[in-house]
C-alpha cells in the first residue's frame, strides 16, 4: 500500500514538472513578452526598459529555473495588470472557486447516485430509458446556454435566486447546478453500469439467500462495490469543475479564480495567466492521485496486495 | 419421517422455456438428497425456486410448497427473506466470486445473525468463530479479519458452509458446492457434509452431477432430465435397480469399481438436454432414448417399483433385466 501510494506520488510530480514547464514554454513561444506588455504605442527604449526590468533578456533556461524555482516556493511574481502579488490574486479568488466545485459536486453526486441506482434496478424499463435520455440531454447541452437559461427562469422572471455574485449562500446555487449538469452525464452512466455488474453478480445472490432486506442487498452489498470507481472519477471530475468553472463565473459573475483567468487573458498579464493554469493543473494532478487512494482504500484487493 | 420439505408438482417457465415442468422433491428431516442429471436439466432453478430466489421474468407454479409443514408458496417477499438466511440456508457453485469482494469474512458471516436474530456484534462473531472452527478452519480468529480475496477455493467454499449454518437452518440447499474445486477439497467438503448432517440434524438438498458423490452421502436420489424427475429412489435402490433409461445412461458413463471391466469404453449419451417449451408433451428423453416408443410420445405414467422408488417411464418397471435375461 505504501509503495504503491510511493510510486503513484512519484507519478504525480513528474506530471506536475511538466505542466510546470509547458506553461512557462507556451508563454515564451506566442511571441516577445516584452513587446506585448509594452503595448502598441511603446517605443524601442521603452520595450528595452521592460526586457531590463522583467530580465526578459537573461538566456531562456536562466529565465526558466529562476521562474521554477520561484514558482515551487509559491512565488508566481507580480500581476501587469492588478499590480499585486499573484499568488495574493489566486488566494483571494480560491475559496470562491473551490466553494462552486464543491457545491457542483454535491449537486452532481445527489442527482446522480440515485438516478444510476435506479436505472440499474429498473434495467431495461421505461425508468432506465428516461434516465439514459436525461444524462445524453445533459451531456449535450452547452454549460454557458444553461446557466443563461438558468439566470432567465430562476433569476428574473421567478426571481427565486441572484443572477450574479456570491454576497449571500443562495448565488452558488445557480452555478452549483450549471457546473453539476457537465458532471451528471458520466456519473449516472457509470453509477448505473456499476449498480448492474454488481446486483448480476454471485455475492448478491449469496446476500439475497442469507435474507437481507432489500435495501441492505442494494447499499451495502451492491453500491458498495459499484461505487469503487464512481468515487474515482467524482474525484477527476471535480478536478474538471475547478478547471471549467472559467465559463460559469464569467456567465455568473462571480469572482474567482476562473473570473481572474479570464480577465487576465484579456489584459495579456501572462504570470496570472501561467500561475492559474499551474494551480488549477496541480489541483487537477492531486485530485486524480486522490482518486487513485480513495480506490484503493475502497477496494480491498488493492490495499492488502 | 416427516418431511421437512415438500415440493409438489413445481414448475418453472423462464420466457419461453419450460425450465421445470411438474417435479415433486420431498426432504425429510436429517436426510440427505441429492438431485442429478446433465447441466441444463432444471436442477438448480428447482432449487432456486423453493428458497425464491428466482431470475427476474420467471413463473412459479406449485400445487405444494411446504416447509416444516408450512405452506410457503404463498409467501411474499418480505416473509422468504425472514426464512432465507435463518431456517433454510443456501450454498453455491462458485466460492470465489459467491463472497463480496469489500467486506471481511467476519462481517459477511455476522450480519445473518444480526439481520434474523439481532445478537450483538461481540456475540455474532464468537458464533462465527465457533462455526468456522468447526468446518474445519484453524485460526478462525484470523479468518474473520481477513477478505475473500485472501482464501483460497477450498476455504471459501468452507466459510460459505460456516456462514449458512449461522442460524442454525432446518435446511441447506447446496449447489454443487464441490465442483469447482479440486478433488482432494472435494472430498473434504462432502466428508464435512455428511459429517455437519449427522451432527446437526440437517436436511440437505444436494444438486450434483457427480454420481460418486450421490454414492457417498445421499440417502436418496432424483434423478432429472428436461425439467422432470424421471426417477426417484432410496440411493441404494437406485444404483441396484436403475429402471429409467436415462438413469442406466448416467451410470454406465462414470467407472463404478466391480462393474466396468478393464479395457471396456465406458458409455455415454449421445445428443444435449433439449430446451423445453411450454405445452411439450410426452417425454422430453425419447430423442435420446434406444427404447423409445410410440407412447413415448404420449402421456408417461408415474409408476411405483418398490417402496419409495417411483419412475416416469413408458416401459414397465424391471423391463431391463427382463431384457437382459
Amino acid at each position: 500500500m505504501l509503495r504503491f501510494f510511493l510510486r503513484r506520488f512519484a507519478v504525480a510530480v513528474a506530471v506536475a514538472l511538466t505542466v510546470l514547464t509547458l506553461a512557462f514554454l507556451l508563454t515564451r513561444v506566442s511571441g516577445d513578452l516584452a513587446i506585448s506588455i509594452a503595448g502598441p504605442n511603446a517605443t524601442a527604449e521603452d520595450v528595452e526598459s521592460i526586457r531590463q526590468a522583467y530580465g526578459l533578456n537573461r538566456p531562456v533556461w536562466v529565465q526558466y529555473f529562476d521562474w521554477l524555482g520561484r514558482a515551487v516556493q509559491g512565488d508566481f511574481g507580480e500581476s501587469y495588470f492588478f499590480r499585486d502579488r499573484v499568488a495574493n490574486l489566486i488566494a483571494a479568488r480560491m475559496p470562491v472557486t473551490i466553494t462552486l466545485g464543491l457545491v457542483g459536486l454535491a449537486v452532481a453526486l445527489v442527482v446522480s447516485l440515485p438516478l444510476g441506482i435506479l436505472a440499474a434496478v429498473r434495467e431495461g424499463s421505461w425508468v432506465d430509458r428516461a434516465v439514459g435520455l436525461v444524462a445524453m440531454i445533459g451531456q449535450a447541452m452547452p454549460s454557458f446556454w444553461l446557466g443563461l437559461v438558468l439566470m432567465i427562469v430562476f433569476g428574473l422572471q421567478l426571481a427565486w435566486l441572484p443572477i450574479s455574485g456570491v454576497d449571500t449562500w443562495d448565488g452558488y446555487i445557480l452555478p452549483g447546478i450549471v457546473l453539476a449538469f457537465s458532471a451528471i452525464p458520466s456519473l449516472t452512466r457509470l453509477t448505473r453500469s456499476g449498480m448492474i455488474e454488481a446486483l448480476s453478480s454471485d455475492y448478491i445472490r449469496t446476500a439475497r439467500a442469507k435474507g437481507l432486506t432489500r435495501l441492505s442487498i442494494l447499499v451495502k452489498h451492491g453500491f458498495r462495490n459499484a461505487a469503487i470507481p464512481v468515487v474515482s472519477i467524482a474525484a477527476v471530475q471535480l478536478g474538471f469543475m475547478l478547471g471549467g468553472s472559467v465559463v460559469i463565473e464569467t456567465v455568473f459573475a462571480l469572482h474567482g479564480v476562473g473570473f481572474l483567468a479570464w480577465e487576465s487573458i484579456s489584459k495579456n498579464d501572462f504570470p496570472v495567466v501561467q500561475a492559474v493554469v499551474l494551480v488549477l493543473a496541480i489541483i487537477y494532478i492531486g485530485l486524480t492521485l486522490l482518486a487513485d487512494l480513495l480506490n484503493a482504500l475502497l477496494d480491498p484487493r488493492l490495499r492488502t496486495a | 419421517m416427516t418431511a421437512l420439505l415438500e415440493v409438489r408438482d413445481l414448475r418453472v417457465t423462464i420466457g419461453s422455456t419450460a425450465a421445470v415442468r411438474g417435479a415433486s422433491i420431498t426432504v425429510n428431516k436429517g436426510e440427505t438428497h441429492c438431485l442429478v442429471g446433465e447441466s441444463g436439466c432444471g436442477k438448480s432453478i428447482s432449487a432456486l425456486s423453493v428458497m425464491g430466489l428466482l431470475p427476474r421474468g420467471s413463473k412459479r407454479e406449485t400445487t405444494a410448497l411446504r416447509f416444516a409443514g408450512e405452506e410457503i408458496g404463498t409467501y411474499g417477499e418480505k416473509q422468504m427473506e425472514r426464512l432465507r438466511g435463518d431456517r433454510m440456508a443456501m450454498i453455491f457453485q462458485e466460492p470465489m466470486t459467491s463472497l463480496n469482494p469489500a467486506y471481511t469474512v467476519g462481517s459477511q458471516m455476522t450480519e445473518v445473525l444480526r439481520r434474523h436474530r439481532g445478537t450483538p456484534r461481540a456475540q455474532a462473531v464468537d458464533r462465527a468463530a465457533e462455526l468456522l472452527a468447526l468446518v474445519g478452519i484453524t485460526a478462525p480468529g484470523l479468518r474473520l479479519g481477513q477478505f475473500p480475496h485472501q482464501l483460497s477455493g477450498g476455504l471459501r467454499q468452507r466459510v460459505m458452509i460456516a456462514m449458512a449454518l449461522m442460524c442454525d437452518p432446518e435446511l441447506l440447499i447446496a449447489d454443487e458446492p464441490t465442483t469447482a474445486l479440486d478433488v482432494t477439497v472435494q472430498a473434504q467438503i462432502l466428508r464435512l457434509l455428511a459429517t455437519l448432517q449427522k451432527d446437526l440434524g440437517l436436511g440437505i438438498l444436494l444438486i450434483t452431477h457427480d454420481l460418486g458423490v450421490v454414492a457417498r452421502i445421499a440417502d436418496r436420489v432424483s434423478v432429472m432430465y428436461a425439467g422432470e424427475v424421471v426417477e426417484s429412489a432410496p440411493t441404494a435402490a437406485l444404483f441396484a435397480d436403475p429402471e429409467h433409461p436415462y438413469t442406466r445412461g448416467l451410470l454406465t458413463c462414470v467407472p463404478v469399481p466391480g462393474k466396468v471391466k478393464r479395457g471396456e469404453p465406458l458409455g455415454s449419451i449421445p445428443g444435449v438436454v433439449p430446451r423445453v417449451t411450454p405445452g411439450f408433451t410426452g417425454c422430453g428423453f425419447r430423442d435420446r432414448c434406444s427404447q423409445a416408443h410410440a407412447a413415448c410420445a404420449g402421456t408417461i405414467p408415474r409408476q411405483a417399483v418398490a417402496d419409495g422408488h417411483e419412475l416416469l417411464c413408458t416401459l414397465s418397471p424391471g423391463w431391463g433385466r427382463q431384457a437382459a435375461a
